[in-house]
């Protein structure tokens, strides 16, 4: 029968097959981080377990960490004991930790494929819902709670039920100005944040081959925001070449033995996909959310919707509610919101090429007097890339903060959050409501468009800033 | 009495009967059932005062006294009814705990995001699907604060003269009717693991970096 990547793949990790339809699949590489772990360690001690594989185990703090200067230490009480209970969980039960102070810390999603510890066909987990990034190196990687931490831990697999299969096509070219950001904002807007619900997404077409890496990234890492659990690519030359030489990567003639595997994960021509949509590259255009759910999405030169020209009226009252929260009114032109805070960052759009990409918008331009603009590095690796380019000197120059590695306020867990009805152009992933600090309005956006938002001081559109 | 500091024990799920709260809310997400603040503990138990926490405290920390779930009787409900794709969102367990802090052990709605859904029953909750249909009946419970009942054993629904049947995984009722432990289960396959890894190791040596 014709095989999916996705049915390879898991097909390759079954231990045991359970009667009741779930199986066991084996776990290749675990990633755990200092909020969802502290409560599974805390298990394994009480029922007097070990980690079973903590050569298979990379621990990081990204989470919670500030991202100022931390030298001196932390001084939130409850993120300070998360932090200490990772590193004293690691260093009982043997795992590699990156701690605060590690160059190699950062955001756990960046953290892996930089070290070469994400590679293709493997099984990845991470108590985490961006875990999807991982399959942009053609691996499943999904996020899992912290019971399945635990229980990865102990026992180095999991409990799952397969399923289905979805393949988004993409294929053409894309038009200067739009990114790999703006066409997953426009595939989860077509599909729903639950059109991927009880699927594995894999994407395919030219486009998605044309992607860098990185770019490739950033698609699988919102899977999770049309509801699949993880999304993945075959992996190519691109994936191969980025991973050769990395510290964690396979050496020598096991290299050679991996690559030669690598090759052959691929779905094969005549296999079925129980869901399958198609996009045009060419059609899609900078996007922007304006509501609180990522699949409200608009183009750049669109207008916030109006609530009386829905029939539906769950969809109705859902979108007048979100407008209150945005605190829009129906119709305005995306771009005359006028705009308080620029966050550049996550792990959606906080490795290099997208500080790359921000830098050549803010090239020799001031941000807007009345903005306050951040830029979190993904991780130390991704800072001192970035300080070696000269980049933090034209981020700095154009009155952005330039911060040290970490989650930030992607999730505004530790003081980098904003105020309520602060309104934030974000290249995170998620628009909730609070996610980015109680009452905080976010407009998801690319990296070159929060930086256009930046230097407009309201969303703004990134083609009128090419350099 | 709970102890802090250990895991919770699961709790056996049998019958439950309670008056439902109801949240006609679609896409509640985990950060509205526990915003991220909460995070930062590192136990399981404690959530529950937060639960709901931004539609349930004002600015100033006081309980806004038109949420449901700060009322009598619905601040003692031990079922919630919900919008569709409840518990969308990140993949913390923390909503999950702070239901079960709160007393919710059994969640009605029409669709759950996958994650939250799974986490459910690996804490002792059980989550039922119903159709929008019935779940607009059984919120008519909660408007009139009358009490309905849940059978997991034969997977009904009791509310006034009527029930309703719902679905669910053989294996997952198994486990919530016994309380078995996820990790004891899979480590009775402590054979199959080795022989997997044993296997791994011979052909995908890089996977363990030898
Ligand atoms: S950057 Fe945001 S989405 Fe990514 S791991 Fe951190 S909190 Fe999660």
């Amino acid at each position: 029968m014709p095989l999916t990547l996705y049915d390879k793949i898991w097909e390759e990790h079954l231990v045991h097959q359970q009667e009741d339809g779930t199986a066991l699949l084996f776990v290749d590489r675990h990633l755990i981080h200092e909020v969802t772990s502290p409560q599974a360690f805390e298990g394994l001690r009480n029922s007097n377990r070990k980690v079973r594989q903590p050569n298979l185990t990379l621990a990081v703090v990204d989470h919670n960490i500030p991202t100022t200067d931390r030298s001196k230490g932390i001084d939130d009480k409850d993120s300070r004991i998360q932090i200490e209970t990772l590193d004293k969980n690691c260093k009982e039960f043997g795992v590699q930790l990156f701690g605060v102070h590690d160059k190699r810390q950062g955001i756990v999603h960046i953290v892996g494929p930089e070290q070469g510890f994400t590679q293709p066909g493997t099984v990845i987990v991470c108590g985490d819902s961006h875990t999807a990034t991982h399959g942009a190196f053609g691996s499943l990687a999904f996020g899992i709670g912290t019971s399945e931490v635990e229980h990865v831990l102990a026992t180095q697999t999991l409990v799952q039920k397969k399923a289905k299969n979805f393949r988004v096509n993409v294929n053409g070219k894309l038009a200067v100005g739009v990114t790999s950001k703006d066409v997953v904002l426009q595939i989860i807007g077509n599909i729903g944040t639950a059109g991927g619900t009880g699927y594995v997404i894999e994407y395919a077409g030219s486009l998605i081959s044309d992607l860098s890496v990185e770019n490739r990234m950033t698609i699988c890492n919102m899977t999770i925001e049309g509801g699949a659990r993880a999304g993945l690519i075959q992996p190519d030359q691109k994936i191969f070449d980025y991973l050769k030489g990395r510290p964690m990567s396979p050496k020598n003639e096991n290299w050679d033995k991996a690559v030669e595997y690598w090759k052959t994960l691929k779905t094969d021509s005549d296999a079925k996909f129980d869901k399958e949509i198609n996009l045009t590259a060419e059609d899609i255009v900078p996007m922007v959310t304006w509501g609180t759910s990522p699949q409200d999405v608009v183009s750049i030169d669109g207008k916030v919707p109006n609530p009386e020209n829905e029939s539906d009226t769950d969809r109705k009252n859902s979108i007048e509610r979100s407008l209150k929260y945005m605190g829009l009114e129906p119709d305005v032109a995306i771009k005359d919101i006028k705009i308080d805070t620029v966050f550049i960052g996550s792990c959606t759009n906080g490795r290099i090429e997208d500080l790359r990409e921000a830098a050549q918008i803010l090239k020799d331009k001031k941000k807007a007097a009345h903005v306050h603009a951040m830029i979190v590095p993904g991780s130390g690796l991704v800072k001192e890339q970035a300080e070696q380019e000269g980049l933090d000197k034209i981020f700095i120059n154009a009155g952005f903060e330039w911060r040290e590695p970490g989650c930030s306020m992607c999730l505004a867990m530790n003081a980098d959050k904003l105020k309520p009805k602060e309104r934030c152009a974000s290249t995170s992933n998620r628009n909730f409501e609070g996610r980015q600090g109680r009452g905080g309005r976010t407009h998801l956006v690319s990296p070159g468009m929060a930086a256009a938002a930046a230097i407009a001081g309201n969303l703004d559109d990134v083609r009128k800033y090419q350099n | 009495m709970m102890l802090e500091s250990t895991k919770i024990k699961m709790q056996k799920f049998n019958t439950l009967k309670s008056i439902p709260a109801y949240l006609p809310i679609v896409n509640i997400d985990t950060d509205m059932i526990i915003p991220k603040q909460f995070l930062k503990t590192i136990k399981r138990t404690g959530l529950g005062k937060n639960l709901f926490f931004e539609m349930r405290y004002d600015d100033d920390g006081n309980e806004i006294k038109d949420f449901s779930l700060n009322n009598e009787p619905f601040n003692n409900s031990k079922i919630l009814i919900a919008g569709n794709n409840f518990g969308c969102g990140s993949s913390r367990e923390h909503a999950p705990w702070a239901l079960l802090d709160f007393g919710i052990t059994c969640v009605i709605s029409s669709s759950y995001a996958d994650i939250f859904y799974s986490n459910c029953f690996k804490n002792g909750i059980l989550p039922i699907i119903l159709e929008e249909e019935k779940i607009k009946e059984l919120s008519e419970y909660s408007n009139r604060k009358e009490e309905i009942s849940v059978d997991l054993n034969e997977q009904k629904i009791v509310y006034g003269n009527s029930e309703t049947k719902f679905d669910i995984d053989p294996f997952k009722k198994k486990c919530l009717l016994e309380g078995l432990d996820d990790i004891a289960l899979s480590l009775e396959k402590s054979t199959q693991i080795d022989t997997y890894e044993k296997k791994l190791k011979e052909n995908k040596p890089w996977i363990f970096n030898d």
